[in-house]
């Protein structure tokens, strides 16, 4: 379980996921929950609504959730609502779009001062991929990344031609790398040797 | 400045991502194949995101409320502190390739080995790019194999690259006191300690290619002195040109 801290004013935020980044969000004071008052925790939870909505412009079917782009929030009467995300890829252009698309969400929930930050470190990982980002991936048509990234071996053998990936709609094994760049950054081109679609494969980072 | 190596460290190594990254998109639109624009428009986008975190880091280091475009755009050419190899014009395809195998086993090594810094953004930075040059190396180690032990055409060409080429790697090892006083404090690497790694894997993917390492060459330098080559004026013309004509521009 990943759980990471933030201190905010005078209380703290943790954000905590039971299977994946991003998919439970709990703030807390260093006591308790009920720290907090009730108007600052029903901001946190509006915030958090708005931008739970915001995808990923590449791939409209993830939200910044989903990919584990979204790393906290935090809500202070001097810095407002302040947003922290971490880039993907280090030259992903869709990044000043989401932060951009965070700024809107926000804006149209009546937040005012919106700020959006990026940070570098810990640095983004495809395991921070939430299980049903992978699912919704496949389902529109990108192999999801096969491994953990973590792991070098694993996490490359698709990629370096050691595992076979999936073909995301005949379900096929029988597939062949086309190419190692594919039409963003973060994905590799592929074709299915049986059903002979071409496919994008996030590659596993 | 209150930790002046380490912005200058950081600029360096910006300046090299940028300087490259620029260089490269120069196939964009004009590459062999297809595929092959893509993946050096991908290089090249690797190498100017990294660029952007190094630049942004050594903005926040500086602390004088300059941003990364201030860093990279609006400087004089002596300011600029790259690797003398990254600004050399791409030549043909084989020359790029040869180029970009050399440094991307260079920088793969390199950033495996930053990924230990006691600086915790710079680890951070590290452990992305780690990621993207492990797939430059791959691509392009393919390349000078399958050119190399090609054609007898294609063998020469990329002969000649690498004998080209060879001078400039001398500079990618060297350090003087902004990185020694940082390589004790645990922050930067020693590029020496990377060496043999480097070398033996170039030695390895030269004997499958059929290629010859001509290592008996005089090494230029200068690039992190500022002393540059007459190519980089040229870059920096079109490099500069948004933000020389229409300052502090966004869009």
């Amino acid at each position: 379980m990943t759980v990471s801290k933030q201190i905010i004013g005078n209380v703290e935020l943790v954000t905590q996921n039971d299977t994946h980044f991003g998919a439970e969000f709990i703030v807390s004071s260093l006591d308790d929950i009920s720290a907090l008052p009730s108007q600052l925790k029903a901001d946190y939870l509006h915030a958090y609504d708005a931008i739970k909505t915001v995808c990923d412009p590449e791939i409209p079917v993830l939200t910044i959730m989903d990919l584990g782009v979204f790393r906290s929030l935090s809500i202070s009467p001097e810095a407002g609502v302040v947003v922290t995300i971490t880039p993907t890829y280090s030259g992903c252009p869709a990044m000043s779009m989401i932060a951009f698309d965070v700024e809107v969400a926000l804006g149209k929930a009546g937040f005012e001062a919106v700020n959006v930050n990026l940070s570098l470190s810990p640095a983004w990982t495809t395991d921070w991929m939430s299980d049903i980002g992978k699912e919704k991936l496949t389902d529109y048509g990108i192999a999801s990344p096969i491994g953990k990234s973590s792991e070098l071996k694993t996490g490359r053998a698709a990629l370096f031609g050691i595992t076979h990936v999936e073909c995301p709609r005949c379900k096929s094994k029988n597939t062949e790398k086309l190419a190692e760049f594919g039409s963003t950054a973060c994905k590799a081109q592929y074709r299915c040797k049986d059903c002979l679609e071409p496919f994008d494969y996030f590659k596993c980072i | 400045m209150k930790n002046e190596n380490l912005y200058k460290y950081l600029v360096r190594l910006a300046d090299n991502s940028l300087i490259f990254g620029h260089r490269i998109a120069e196939w964009t639109g004009t590459a062999p194949t297809l595929e092959e624009d893509i993946a050096l428009s991908n290089f090249a986008l690797d190498f100017v995101g990294q660029s952007r975190s190094l630049y942004t880091y050594a903005a926040e280091i500086e602390g004088q409320g300059r941003d990364e475009d201030q860093l990279a755009y609006v400087k004089l050419l002596h300011e600029y502190k790259n690797l003398l190899m990254l600004e050399q014009p791409n030549g043909d395809f084989g020359y790029t390739i040869m180029r970009a195998f050399i440094y991307s086993t260079f920088m793969h090594k390199f950033w495996l080995k930053m990924m230990d810094s006691k600086d915790a953004t710079l680890a951070a930075i590290a452990a992305k790019s780690e990621k993207e040059a492990a797939y430059h190396v791959r691509h392009s180690a393919e390349w000078v194999i399958r050119l190399g032990d090609g054609t007898e055409q294609s063998k020469q060409r990329m002969q000649t690259a690498a004998n080209e080429i060879w001078r400039f790697t001398g500079e990618m090892f060297e350090t003087d006191g902004v990185e020694q006083a940082l390589i004790a404090e645990g922050v930067a690497i020693d590029p020496k300690d990377i060496y043999d790694d480097w070398l033996s894997y170039i030695q390895d993917i030269f004997e499958t290619a059929t290629l010859t390492l001509n290592q008996d060459v005089y090494m230029q330098s200068g690039g992190r002195n500022g002393q540059h080559s007459e190519y980089l004026g040229y870059i920096l013309c079109e490099l500069q040109w948004v933000q020389r004509t229409y300052p502090n521009c966004n869009w």
